[in-house]
């Protein structure tokens, strides 16, 4: 047990170093907040700058522009590079995900068509899945695809998705769309991938509870797709997506922001019961032991999850526990110290709040990160049924036809 | 966050399946319950005996004094083994507490007399330090050492009627100290208490003027408890992350064969949650203790975070895992033919036996304020 890298890890950290003290960015540039604003030219310049490099998608095979390497040196690089000031990454919802879905079923010409541009950072692609019908139950979905009446062979495709990060500023987009209503929902789904700058798609940004517009509604009315836009076989979009979901799993997600050290310090300037500093009381201390605790076990939950790599492992189901946490955990920790200001805790102006309002910004967007990819139950049952071999849900779905299904709002 | 190396090797995760093998042979709950349901039996000789033979108490002794020399994350391998066993013998209070404190701050005389004796499985160890309800501590203290004899009383001290030393925190001049009895010999009255975790003895030993010397510095016996209860705390969480393990193991199996209501009770989702979050603070406390592992292994200046956190995480998801598992198995839980109180009881004992999670919380942000302010 130790904290070093093998003489390979060290070799590569070593040339990673160099690399990026040579090319990365000297000042923060704004990049993309994730958001939709900032520059997104300055994502765009370093994105091509890693592709020429091969570091882009480090563990992507070569003839697709990765340089065929291990996942232990894709996390080398992603440390290194956090310790620059890069910009933001609107890249890789669709790197990570859509790209290899489209990719696994696509001829070579399709490939050669998507794979380079995108990992060049020249085009951007988002995900269409989740809609206002069916979020935790994907397979749901209800936006169609019908063969257009010309006879051409091409789809016409109508209907809703929902959350869709990136929308307003992706190029292209996966979308899993229903094909045949008349079998059982998971066997009457097809994926297509689709132009998002077809006049037929709309995009419109969600207005958050926490004030923000991070996500999207994307509407479809008569989007006119080729055949050969389908993903997969005819009506086998549910396998399809579960190979994107399947890479979702590998991208890692947790909450940042206000921690225990945040906490700690608002504390320790903030009058408690007594006059005396708030850190004093043996309640709120009591609460912050149990915060660092479980932010020490997530960091060294993510250490034994790279040991795995690091030895050529798949890493183990413990990687499954950090957004049950941290989500909870930015909730809980947001409103302690907010109820720790008392009757002031109600303001949440950044001249006047502590930390520029960071915990009351914590305790707004809480509720959407126990929500976003995979809510806390869905991740329960994921743990229960996938890690821990329960059985799974009682199905009153499986056997109907999807337009036989009752439904709710 | 630099690259890790953060798991067991594969020499020590043999040592670790070979320990669990043994003990699946030699530590059945049957052999558990010879204990506990014997109110004169206060641990398993014939267990204690085939474990000294096994070598693990001296697993982290230096060969010198008559240990295999090993280190301490085979210690914690064989620790986690012993807490999902519920292992009735005097380990933790021999190993973890005195051998730890006598490596730590005992002269060479002190080390060369114990340490092979407790390799050898020839002497059983106890740490005196409570003194009644509440953390014992320098002001409280009123154990007094006066011209190297030692008067007072310590309950409840774990493993106190049947250990023949005890390493007792005294004050001598005003000044708190660590002080070695040998409990055999005069002015020592023992008594057993009634405790929650049977299986586990205590017992309240009185001292009047016993022979007493010294374990270290005098004065600094606070910083000297301080410094072993936290070697012990992180050795505790891995017996701690063992018998949870076990509970969740006991909790998933008996919910995939008991039926409620036409359907196993596992594929309800109250069930699958509740079995999901012992599984999440279960992975919390094994990697805050893997992290103590690391911090004991090489004597790291982290070391008091480290084990105060391995503590609290490894406290919190025994009680839990324990007490859910009984939940789980619902009516047929609550019998005592059922093991699930053998590791309730047990979560009890180790819970409180280095000190109760409030204490160690506490002594956690205090050591967060003093590295935030230096």
């Amino acid at each position: 047990m130790d904290f070093n890298d093998t003489p390979e890890e060290a070799a590569y950290r070593a040339e990673v170093k160099a690399w990026l003290e040579a090319n990365a960015p000297k000042v923060h540039a704004g990049g993309d907040d994730g958001e939709g604003g900032g520059s997104m030219a300055a994502s765009k310049a370093w994105q091509a700058k890693k592709a020429a490099a091969g570091y882009a998608q480090i563990t992507w095979p070569k003839e697709w522009g990765g340089a065929g390497g291990t996942p232990i040196q894709q996390v080398i690089f992603s440390q290194e590079e956090a310790k620059h000031p890069v910009p933001g990454n609107p890249f890789q919802i669709g790197l990570g995900m859509c790209v290899p879905t489209v990719a696994t079923f696509a001829d070579q010409a399709t490939k050669d068509r998507f794979v380079g541009p995108a990992l060049r950072g020249e085009e951007i692609w988002c995900q269409l899945f989740s809609e206002p019908s069916g979020g935790s139950d994907v397979a749901a979905a209800r936006t169609k695809a019908v063969p257009a009446p010309d006879g051409s062979g091409d789809w016409l495709i109508s209907g809703q998705k929902v959350w869709t990060t990136g929308a307003q500023f992706s190029d292209f987009g996966i979308v899993v769309c229903r094909t045949d209503p008349d079998a059982p929902k998971h066997k009457g789904l097809t994926m297509f991938w689709v132009d998002m700058h077809d006049p037929g798609i709309e995009v419109k940004p969600i207005h958050q509870m926490s004030g923000g517009s991070g996500f999207n509604e994307v509407f479809f009315t008569d989007v006119r797709v080729k055949d050969s836009q389908r993903v997969g076989a005819l009506n086998d979009g549910w396998k399809v997506s579960l190979v994107t979901l399947m890479n979702e799993r590998l991208a890692v997600g947790g909450a940042s922001g206000a921690g225990w050290r945040e906490f700690m310090e608002a504390a320790r300037a903030t009058p408690g019961l007594d006059g005396a500093p708030a850190l004093k009381d043996q309640a709120l201390r009591e609460k912050l032991a149990d915060w660092y605790v479980q932010a020490e076990g997530l960091k060294h939950t993510r250490n034994r999850t790279m040991t795995a790599l690091s030895r050529g492992q798949t890493p183990g189901p413990e990687s499954s526990i950090g957004k049950i946490v941290s989500a909870l955990q930015m909730q809980d920790l947001g409103n302690t110290a907010v109820e720790m200001l008392d009757q002031f805790g109600i303001i949440n102006d950044p001249e006047l709040a502590p930390l520029h309002a960071a915990f009351h910004t914590g305790v707004m967007f809480a509720p959407g990160l126990r929500i976003a990819g995979g809510t806390d139950e869905i991740l329960k049952n994921i743990i229960a049924e996938r890690v821990l071999g329960l059985p799974g849900d009682i199905r009153v779905d499986k056997d109907v036809a999807f337009k036989d299904m009752p439904t709710g709002r | 966050m630099a690259h890790v190396n953060f798991d067991f090797s594969d020499d020590q995760k043999f040592l670790k399946g070979e320990a669990r093998k043994f003990l699946e042979a030699n530590c059945t709950t049957a052999r558990v319950r010879g204990v506990l349901d014997d109110a004169g039996k206060a641990y398993d000789e014939a267990l204690w005996k085939a474990v000294a033979e096994q070598g693990w108490l001296g697993a982290a002794i230096p060969e010198a004094y008559g240990g295999l020399g090993l280190g301490h994350l085979e210690l914690c391998a064989i620790a986690e083994e012993l807490g999902r066993a519920v292992a009735p013998i005097p380990f933790a209070s021999t190993v973890y507490f005195v051998a730890e404190a006598v490596m730590l701050a005992g002269d060479e005389e002190q080390k060369a007399w114990l340490l092979p004796k407790v390799a050898a499985g020839e002497i059983i160890g106890c740490m005196a330090t409570s003194e009644g309800p509440g953390p014992a501590t320098a002001a409280s203290l009123k154990t007094t050492v006066t011209d190297g004899k030692l008067s007072g009383v310590k309950l409840p001290v774990t493993d106190g009627d049947i250990a023949n030393v005890a390493l007792v925190l005294a004050k001598e001049n005003g000044k708190p100290g660590l002080y070695s009895v040998y409990l055999d010999g005069e002015g020592v009255t023992r008594e057993v208490l009634q405790t929650l975790d049977p299986s586990r003895d205590a017992a309240k030993l009185t001292f009047k003027n016993a022979p007493a010397i010294r374990l270290g510095e005098a004065g600094a016996g606070m910083e000297i408890v301080e410094q072993v209860f936290d070697r012990a705390a992180i050795l505790l969480a891995f017996e701690q992350c063992g018998g949870a393990d076990r509970c969740l193991e006991m909790a998933k199996a008996y919910a995939l064969e008991r039926y409620a209501f036409g359907r196993v009770i596992a594929s309800y989702q109250a069930i699958k949650h509740k079995l999901a979050d012992m599984y999440v603070k279960n992975e919390l406390a094994r990697s805050n203790a893997y992290y103590g592992a690391w911090a004991l292994n090489t004597n790291a200046a982290e070391t008091p975070l480290a084990a105060s956190a391995a503590r609290i995480a490894a406290s919190e998801a025994f009680w839990f895992a324990a007490k859910e598992n009984i939940q789980t198995h619902g009516g047929i839980g609550f019998t005592w033919e059922m093991d699930c109180h053998l590791y309730y009881r047990r979560s009890r004992q180790l819970g409180l036996v280095a000190g109760a999670p409030r204490v160690w919380k506490e002594r956690l942000v205090s050591h967060l304020e003093r590295r935030n302010a230096a």
